[in-house]
């Protein structure tokens, strides 16, 4: 159950074959039977008969007894409920009162006729002895096609004593009835002797004796092998004497009945036969969150409302651990068996619609389902290992996750790296690397860290670049390793310092990718140091969020507790907390795959907790805090500038990009006195506003402010634009790479106000846009 | 090729600025990822400029789009 936090897969970048789907698909186990189920010796189906019977359609649940019982209104009523010794529920109050249950519905159920018996295959069998298990024997042999002649004195002869209460009159015999209806011939009055076993022998296909309704003398053929009930004499198959409990001894009468078929057909009389009688099953089902119920116990037969009540206390065992706790499981309807299936099935598409791109891309790879997982089924390697795949043959959307990849080139762009001994240093014992989301989104905060380290630590370097998470994310490697080797070489250019690393995901992906760095987490130095000048701990209690890429980290929780807590925060923790957090809807790129749902992922965190959130992953911050919940990051907290902090709106994507940018430019003025020289482009002198509305369907449609600025200065250098009659507004376009964007604007002055943009990524040949 | 025409390019109230002209329907070829679709959208008579209104550009065009990238 405990994951073992792979994070990094070996890469292939291979589809996945049949064998690899195999094995995926018998890893999970929420396919496999439930205990009941597997302990009944007969295999009753009793989820589903609990569940008919707790929804009162009682001649269903009889149907389904009906259907998987031999005798059924006998055996229904002498089952003594093998089962309830493996039933989940036993630990919850108590098992679930099958026995007492299948009693009920047998009286209470309108009868069914028997069931209808295989085409004929031409063998005939003999049944000798008409006790229960010679019965059931016939009965499970007739319904397979076998032609078959019962010989007994009395059919069900060891039934005849057992009282009114338990086996009512006529049901028997309603039930030789049904065998007889099914076409077995019952010869009653036919005493086995040593003689008539030995003709039938001759004349028939294979015989079956029912050892306990045979005389002590003819029991000769020595104990009838355990998984065959075959016996010294070929084609003479027989039921080991002395069984008591009905059911096992039905199970005998099918056990045989499979013997004899095998015999038959003349195939493999032992192989694949594990799951004949009760077996082991691997399904996992939780007792968490099930409240204690005590079984109802009645006197005699259950009233309808006390069947319904016991019935209704059947968990209906599923696994479906990973699905309860991960919203995108849930988003699409299945479990990781299916998943898998339809990954293997997307990825052997030659001519079609692969229907399950925006599946693999949406998942957060955030770990949670393979902690969870009693099996440690991980869909995060699944669905990251599709992506690489996808990536690698050609067939991933261009558009899935080119937002984000244009941003991570952004932050790795001349404009935003740095790599700097601390002012007036010539070497860095360490450097610190604050990760291009924090500086994203608080800029602020990165300096005022930095300055708390240059305080306390002296020698720290700074390292602006991005650690290339998004490119892993969406599995394309070649990229990822290319940002690895800009980073690898600003580091080396430090002289190999140890890194400081604030980000969770950022720790997570130095660790994997620069293995032969020194990295620490700046909680932990903190922790070290101590706390910064002017910490807080907040006035009220605060909900602590761990990011997904601290799910393994045990230490790295730990230390960011003890620091607010030392600042005097009182931290209360979400359901899902520590090793079973939950991603903030960030991870794996999934708002980039789809946005909808990762705003209901992020919605779902966020109403973990009724307190303000705090976290140490900028991002977690962010997509919390655009759900309209208070957020804060540690460094609000530990380097408190603003007035509310768990107020501040997430940047836009733009706001972001300026933030960076201005970060670089800003550290370099008043650090290390120099003049960034970011010679401006033409396009950044557009001095251009926003409507509310505008900014805000730019946001969603991931329109940045520089891609509006080039639309209009190509308007103003071509003055190439439509013009709207009603509003005046002018409409223009242009495609400074692989999409087009559309602007619509009026002019203020020298600038423009901008009213709306759209974009698509189709061009018109020949043409502009 | 027969040429898809599309409801909602409408333009109403639009015209081209530069050249002062009324949009008309003109057949253009739209291409993504090696598939060409001839559309009939407005454009500028004169200059040729053609216009994709927010609902074409977010709805047909962007399904259309997604397909493709599936395929
Ligand atoms: S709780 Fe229901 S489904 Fe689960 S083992 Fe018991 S009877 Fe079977
Ligand atoms: S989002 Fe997380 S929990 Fe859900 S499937 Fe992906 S890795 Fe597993
Ligand atoms: S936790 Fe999920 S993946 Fe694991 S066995 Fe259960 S349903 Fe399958
Ligand atoms: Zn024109």
């Amino acid at each position: 159950m405990r994951g073992m936090g792979r994070s990094l897969l070996p890469f292939t970048g291979k589809r996945m074959d049949q064998a690899e789907l195999r094995r995926l698909e018998n890893q999970c186990i929420q396919e496999e039977p439930p205990q009941c189920v597997a302990a009944c010796p007969l295999h009753v189906d009793v989820k589903q008969f609990c569940s008919l019977m707790a929804a009162r359609r009682i001649d269903k649940a009889w149907g389904v007894l009906a259907k998987t019982l031999p005798l059924p209104g006998v055996l229904a009523r002498l089952c003594d409920g093998p089962c309830k010794a493996q039933c989940v529920r036993k630990d919850a109050g108590g098992a679930i009162e099958i026995d007492g249950l299948e009693r009920f519905c047998a009286d209470a159920a309108k009868p069914v006729g028997p069931p209808r018996p295989l085409p004929p295959r031409r063998k005939s069998v003999a049944v000798l002895g008409g006790g229960l298990t010679g019965l059931c024997a016939a009965w499970e042999m007739v319904r397979r096609g076998f032609g078959v002649t019962l010989y007994c004195a009395e059919p069900g002869r060891d039934l005849a004593a057992l009282s009114e209460s338990i086996l009512p009159k006529g049901v028997l015999a309603r039930e030789l009835d049904g065998l007889r209806a099914m076409g077995a011939a019952v010869e009653e009055g036919a005493e086995p002797t040593p003689d008539l076993l030995e003709s039938l022998l001759e004349e028939k296909d294979a015989v079956f004796a029912d050892a306990d309704d045979l005389p002590e003398a003819m029991r000769d053929f020595g104990e009838p092998d355990e998984i065959t009930l075959g016996t010294r004499v070929t084609g003479l198959f027989a039921s080991r004497a002395g069984e008591t409990s009905a059911v096992f001894r039905a199970a005998a009468g099918r056990r045989a009945a499979n013997s004899i078929e095998r015999f038959t057909q003349g195939v493999s009389m032992v192989t694949g036969r594990e799951q004949e009688g009760p077996y082991p099953t691997r399904l996992f089902t939780s007792l968490d969150k099930v409240q204690s119920v005590p079984p109802i116990i009645a006197d005699g037969l259950y009233t309808e409302a006390q069947a319904r009540e016991e019935a209704g206390r059947c968990l209906q065992c599923e696994c479906m651990e990973c699905v309860k706790t991960c919203e995108y499981l849930k988003h699409y309807q299945y479990y990781p068996k299916v998943y898998a299936r339809q990954i293997y099935n997307n990825e052997s598409i030659v001519m079609g619609t692969r229907q399950a791109n925006t599946m693999i891309n949406s998942c957060m790879l955030c770990g949670l389902c393979e902690t969870v997982c009693p099996e440690d089924f991980s869909m995060a390697d699944v669905c990251l290992e599709a992506r690489r795949s996808m990536v690698e043959r050609g067939k991933m959307p261009p558009s899935a996750h080119e937002f984000a990849l244009r941003d991570m080139a952004f932050a790795n762009g001349p404009k935003c790296v740095l790599a700097r001994h601390a002012p007036g240093a010539d070497a860095s014992g360490y450097v610190f690397f604050p990760g291009c989301q924090l500086t994203a989104s608080d800029p602020g905060g990165v300096e005022a860290a930095y300055g708390d380290l240059l305080d306390r630590l002296g020698d720290v370097g700074l390292l602006l670049h991005c650690c290339g998470a998004p490119a892993r994310w969406s599995g394309r490697e070649a990229l990822f390793e290319e940002s690895l080797a800009g980073l690898r070489s600003a580091w080396e250019s430090l002289g190999n310092p140890k890194i400081i690393a604030a980000c969770p995901t950022c720790i997570k992906t130095l660790k994997s990718g620069l293995a032969d760095a020194e990295i620490v987490s700046h909680w932990s130095v903190l922790r070290a140091l101590g706390l910064p000048e002017g910490a807080e701990g907040g006035t009220a209690a605060l909900a602590v969020n761990d990011p997904c890429a601290a799910r393994h980290d045990a230490a790295l929780r730990e230390d960011v507790r003890a620091l607010l807590e030392q600042a005097g925060a009182s931290l209360a923790e979400p359901e899902l907390t520590g090793e079973y957090t939950e991603c903030c809807g960030f991870g794996g790129l999934l708002s980039e795959a789809d946005p909808e749902l990762g705003r209901r992922v992020a919605e779902h965190r966020a109403a973990a907790r009724e307190e303000d959130f705090v976290t140490y992953c900028v991002m977690c911050r962010d997509m919390i805090a655009k759900t309209g919940k208070r957020a804060m990051h540690c460094f609000d907290l530990l380097y408190p500038r603003a007035e509310d902090p768990a107020a501040r709106p997430s940047p836009g994507y733009s706001a972001r990009r300026e933030n960076r940018v201005r970060l670089r430019e800003d550290l370099l003025k008043r650090l290390w006195k120099e003049d960034a020289g970011n010679g401006s482009e033409p396009f950044e002198d557009v001095e251009v506003g926003f409507t509310d509305q505008a900014a805000s369907v730019m946001e969603e449609r991931r329109i940045l402010k520089s891609d509006v600025q080039k639309v209009l200065l190509r308007a103003r250098e071509t003055g190439k634009r439509f013009v709207h009659g009603g509003t005046g507004h002018f409409l223009a376009s242009h495609r400074p790479v692989v999409v087009t964007y559309w602007v619509e604007f009026e002019e203020r002055g020298n600038g423009y106000l901008v009213h709306n943009a759209w974009s698509h990524r189709m061009r018109v040949k020949g043409g502009k846009a | 090729m027969s040429v898809i025409k599309v409801p909602e390019a409408d333009a109403a109230g639009w015209r081209c600025a530069a050249c002062g002209e009324e949009l008309v329907p003109r057949a253009v070829e739209l291409e993504y990822l090696d598939s060409v679709f001839n559309v009939e959208l407005p454009a500028c008579p004169r200059c040729g400029m053609v216009f994709i209104p927010e609902s074409l550009a977010l709805g047909k065009m962007n399904q259309v789009e997604r397909l493709l990238e599936d395929k």
